[in-house]
């Protein structure tokens, strides 16, 4: 019998001991007894169990993994929330340039001024497009980010002699806001939203009071809706002190349309991974620069990329860009280094690569491409049983309810979802925002076609008729995925997080 | 699962927890809305045995795969007994939440607070 | 069209017609007039084809002097490892790269069983039974313990050596801050930590393996001497030499952080790399973070998916054990790949390699007038050095050379002025250190020279 080729087998698993694709570098100076170099007592008795596998072994197993993601280079991820634009090719390349790849982040900034250069011109760009003055780009992610936002309010508040102790998010925000609110040391103070989608303005100005330090909102909102509010939204915050926070993870809707600093402003923070196109990694990296006004300015994070002008630095007539430690205000590090560089090439590529009208139709498209998406629902029926959540119109993305999906066909939001994926399609995001039941959130981004569109409407419409029929076929997909539903219940209530030996 | 059922011989609280009187003790646990609500149970967080816990006030957590629900004390006491038997098996919860997937038990600290919680009727009713 | 978008000018007719709108214009009319750009965004430019793109940051690289253009011993924290082909070759598969996290673990098995793999790999080499799928970088996995700490114990204070990195020193003070938790720092003695009393409010006492100067620390011993006063004992551990070193875990340790860019990742001026965060099975319910776990499908096959989620933001939300949603999942692809390429002997081999290479550079080094050890404990990788002249004038006169001798220690340590902090990895060769030991002799006799010039023309 021929044994069958078995995909699910772990990397230990192949593992035979004397195998190895490791090859030593010559031992080139006199060897000295290990006894002598690291006494017995500081080693370990055995070494790590780590496999024992040749290259090609290796290489067959993580090439046959990888044949088991679904991935945005093979077909449409509408994740929502998430901008899964496309990821430019020429971004790889460029970041692989050993002048960028192989640079050490403790090289003199005297030998470093490509690098700093290209991170000073991205904090330039940046500012630009948040309508804020000062970037800092040490943050390591738009959760990273987001703390930067929190502890900049602190030390602003600080600074002035204030000890403020509460936070707002509205009850649409996503669960980073209030889970990096308590990392600041502040108190979760829920706003709600009112029958548009908009922050209630009457439980904000109740709300908002001598004890807030900052509101921290999302515009457009995590329902894919501008705040109609926003002008009086700062009013009432920057009425009692507070600062105005800016998550950015929905920027893609506004580039070149509308600015973060414009509506009042003081902290924003980009996920670069998002509207600027780092790729994302299966899960990472990415990175979370912070924009600020003049008065958070000197609470940035140590260090600072700077230019200091001709003659202030080597004496050449160049300019010199340099890291400026010296910041007494500064609420101190959140990192090691100056954050992640390979992430700001890409995104400066991208940047250069649209430039200010790019940049614009960027958001226009994936502006109207959502829009689009959700007529093309509307036009296929599907809106009965799958309505928006709020009938406006929306920005880059937006939110259906699937209760009366559930209700009539017997089919929850998750089963779509499932059945989704045997249609070589990723879902949307999921039972997000809370405040809407059954939660579907659509992003398509700019860079999906029209024939892509439709062909999602279709097949949403199909899944629905099909579910008329027989709900079985959604509640039990997906059928042709490589492995089909998980026990998840199972995994959390014994977990098995680590090969057995 | 089993079928919905609301024991007649136990007292209910509004926050879907039960409370079976013994005495001046009680055994608390969650009902059987609040266990289908969350879902498949996957792990109990029991309080430390000595510990106070008050009325109306959460003592635990219990958690499914996508959700943490606060549980709450429908009567105040002392903690006398921790049901361990769920650190193995916290889908008990699920399968019998008026037996086996007990919580904990309470020295009462004041009887009088049983007259505040609902009988199995009354519970019922507030689920429509 | 612009870049990367396909709408053609019909497209667009028949999508506003679909929707109902004359224009893309109408479609922003939530947006209130006060608060829009009446103008193009400025500086930015009009956008560059490709190649045009390619040229500009190439020649920006160009500027930087890489490991590439000198023969670089600069490590504290981040090293100039060889990085295996396959790597490269696998990391770049858009399966890899350009998925989101796994939140459809149907289609995301090749992602979750790498971070399993990875968990595995992580927990052998740090003795921990459970790790994470991994965290933004090094100093910040620091901070992200004291949270755990901070959640776990008791006690207001982090007690933090002298000798964990600087950086994560300041990470942690950034962050403890708003805990209203105090820092205070245990000195180094001799090279290594000295843990004074430390009295009964102790949260955590925070160490690092070899420590920030090289030192390899007696971890059993602090990490006794922590749990006596009721702290919980987090090492920050440089991942390669833990191939040779007793494992935390055996020595006590509660949680495990480090720095993983040597497994596999490149410089890339300091990131991304990923950071990596393993607890004993107690803390498992409170570690921040991905974690990707064992189960079976509805058919009865072995699959995976993230677990323990109730932990994250997304659920627990203010509650939740960290704010972090996304691992570093592709550069910590990168490091289960390069330990699974160095494999269970190789990883061992190449340690040694190191340790013998280290020593021969210490003895080489120590050996050239006016440089001496500023600490003589054991090394692995990584070691400290005082010369007897300025040393950033030493470091720019080795530079006229081709050779980069390290990282300056005066910034972060000022008590060791002319300290130099020395790296060698598998790259530098007995050839390099040679090279390194002669250029090192020749600008320190330099520095002299003009010190004696300057004093005579003084005098």
């Amino acid at each position: 019998m021929i044994r069958e080729a078995d995909d699910t087998l772990t990397i230990y698993e192949r593992s035979k001991p004397g195998r190895r694709a490791f090859v030593r570098p010559e031992l080139d100076v006199p060897e000295r007894p290990l006894d002598e170099l690291l006494a017995p007592e500081l080693r370990r008795e055995e070494p790590p169990r780590l496999p024992e596998v040749a290259e090609p072994e290796i290489v067959r197993h993580y090439n046959r993994l990888s044949k088991r993601n679904f991935d945005l280079d093979t077909g449409f991820y509408p994740l929502g929330s998430c901008t899964m634009k496309h990821n430019p090719k020429l971004h790889e390349r460029i970041a692989a340039l050993p002048g960028h790849a192989r640079m050490h982040p403790l090289q003199d900034p005297s030998q470093a001024q490509g690098a700093l250069e290209l991170m000073w011109r991205l904090q330039e760009a940046l500012g630009e497009i948040a309508g804020l003055p000062h970037v800092s780009l040490q943050p390591s992610a738009g959760s990273q980010g987001e703390l930067a936002g929190v502890l900049l309010t602190r030390a602003y508040h600080e600074d002035r002699g204030e000890h403020r102790t509460k936070v707002l998010t509205p009850d649409t925000a996503h669960g980073t806001n209030p889970a990096t609110v308590t990392m600041g040391g502040y108190e979760v103070v829920k706003v709600v939203s009112d029958a548009h989608g908009n922050v209630d303005l009457d439980d904000l100005r109740a709300k908002a009071d001598e004890d807030v330090a900052c509101l921290m909102l999302t515009n457009p909102s995590t329902l894919g809706l501008f705040e109609t509010g926003i002008e009086e939204i700062e009013r009432i915050v920057h009425g009692v002190g507070a600062t105005l926070y800016y998550d950015g993870a929905n920027l893609n809707a506004i580039m070149g349309i509308c600015r973060p600093g414009d509506m009042g402003f003081d902290i924003v923070h980009f996920n670069l991974h998002k509207s600027f196109t780092q790729p994302h990694g299966g899960g990472g990296p990415g990175a979370g620069p912070v924009a600020v006004s003049e008065r958070i300015e000197p609470f940035l994070p140590r260090p600072q990329v700077v230019r200091r002008e001709t003659g202030e630095g080597n004496g050449s007539r160049d300019p010199f860009y340099d890291l400026d430690h010296n910041r007494p205000k500064s609420i101190g590090r959140l990192r090691g280094f100056q954050g992640n560089y390979g992430v700001f090439v890409r995104s400066y590529a991208y940047i250069r690569s649209l430039g200010a009208p790019g940049l614009r139709e960027a958001s226009e498209t994936a502006v109207l491409n959502a829009n689009y998406l959700l007529a093309k629902l509307r036009e296929h029926g599907v809106a009965e049983r799958l309505p928006a959540a709020y009938d406006r119109l929306c920005m880059h993305e937006f939110v259906l309810s699937g209760e009366p999906m559930r209700r009539e066909l017997g089919i929850k939001t998750l089963d779509l979802a499932k059945r989704l994926l045997d249609h070589g399609v990723h879902p949307p995001t999921v039972y997000f925002p809370l405040i809407v039941e059954e939660a579907l959130m659509v992003e398509p981004t700019e860079t999906e076609t029209k024939e892509t569109l439709d062909r999602f409407a279709e097949v949403v419409a199909e899944i629905l008729r099909e579910a008329r029929d027989d709900p079985s076929v959604a509640q039990n997909a997906p059928h042709t995925t490589p492995v089909r539903r998980l026990d998840e219940a199972a995994a959390a209530r014994r977990p098995v997080v680590r090969q057995a030996m | 699962m089993a079928d919905p059922s609301y024991p007649d011989d136990l007292k209910y609280h509004s926050e879907h927890d039960w409370a079976r009187i013994d005495g001046d003790s009680a055994t608390f646990g969650i009902t059987w809305y609040a266990q289908d609500a969350l879902g498949e149970v996957v792990f109990f967080d029991p309080p430390q045995v000595g510990s106070q816990v008050s009325k109306d006030q959460a003592y635990t957590e219990v958690e499914s795969v996508k959700a943490v629900s606060d549980v709450i004390a429908p009567l105040s006491g002392e903690v006398t007994e921790v049901n361990d038997a769920l650190g193995d098996k916290p889908e008990t919860i699920n399968e019998d939440p008026y037996g086996e997937g007990w919580l904990v038990k309470v020295k009462l600290s004041d009887l009088t607070e049983v007259d505040s919680l609902m009988d199995s009727t009354e519970y019922q009713a507030t689920l429509d | 069209m612009s870049r990367y978008t396909s709408a053609t000018d019909d497209d667009r007719r028949e999508m506003l017609a679909a929707i109902g709108v004359g224009s893309v214009e109408e479609l922003f009319a939530d947006i209130p007039a006060g608060v829009r750009l009446d103008r193009p965004l400025s500086g930015l430019g009009e956008g560059l084809s490709e190649q045009e793109v390619f040229e500009e940051f190439r020649s920006l690289g160009e500027r930087n002097v890489s490991a590439e253009d000198e023969v670089s011993f600069l490590g504290a924290g981040m090293y100039d490892h060889y990085v295996p082909a396959l790597i490269d070759s696998i990391i770049t598969r858009s399966e890899f790269l350009t998925p989101y996290t796994p939140y459809q673990p149907e289609i995301s098995q090749g992602g979750l069983q790498a971070m399993f793999e990875y968990q595995t790999a992580i927990s052998e080499l740090t003795g921990l039974p459970v790790s994470n799928a991994s965290v933004y970088e090094g100093p910040s996995a620091v901070a992200a313990a004291g949270y755990v700490a901070k959640y776990s114990g008791k006690g207001q204070r982090f007690v933090i050596s002298r000798g964990v990195h600087p950086h994560s020193r300041e990470t942690l003070r950034t962050h403890a801050h708003a805990w209203g938790m105090e820092v205070v720092e245990a000195p180094l003695t001799g090279g290594v930590t000295e843990l004074a009393d430390l009295g009964d409010d102790v949260s955590a006492v925070i160490v690092q393996q070899p420590n920030f100067l090289g030192a390899v620390e007696d971890l059993a011993q602090l990490a006794q001497a922590a749990h006596d006063a009721g702290a919980l004992v987090i090492a920050a551990c440089d991942p390669l030499p833990l191939a040779l070193l007793k494992t935390p875990g055996e020595c006590g340790v509660d949680i495990v952080v480090g720095e993983g860019q040597s497994l596999g990742n490149r410089l890339d001026f300091g990131g991304p790399s990923f950071g990596f965060f393993a607890a004993t099975e107690a803390l498992m319910r409170r570690i921040p973070g991905r974690i990707a776990g064992e189960t079976k499908d509805v058919d009865g096959k072995r699959g995976f998916v993230l677990t323990l989620q109730t932990r994250e933001q997304h659920i627990r939300r203010e509650k939740a054990t960290s704010n972090i949603c996304t691992a570093q999942a592709l550069n910590a692809l990168a490091g289960v790949i390069y330990l699974s390429w160095l494999g269970r002997r190789g990883i061992v081999e190449l340690v040694e390699l190191m340790l013998q290479r280290t020593a021969y550079a210490r003895e080489r080094l120590t050996a050239v007038d006016g440089v001496s050890l500023l600490h003589d404990r054991p090394v692995v990788r990584e070691f400290a050095l005082e010369l007897d002249a300025p040393v950033q004038r030493v470091i720019a006169r080795c530079r006229e050379n081709g050779i980069n001798p390290g990282y300056a220690l005066g910034r972060d340590y000022p008590e060791h002025e002319n300290g130099l902090l020395v790296a060698i990895t598998e790259q530098r060769t007995k050839a390099d250190i040679d090279r390194l030991a002669s250029v090192l002799e020749s600008a320190i006799g330099a520095e002299g020279r003009a010190a004696g010039a300057g004093a005579g023309a003084r005098a």
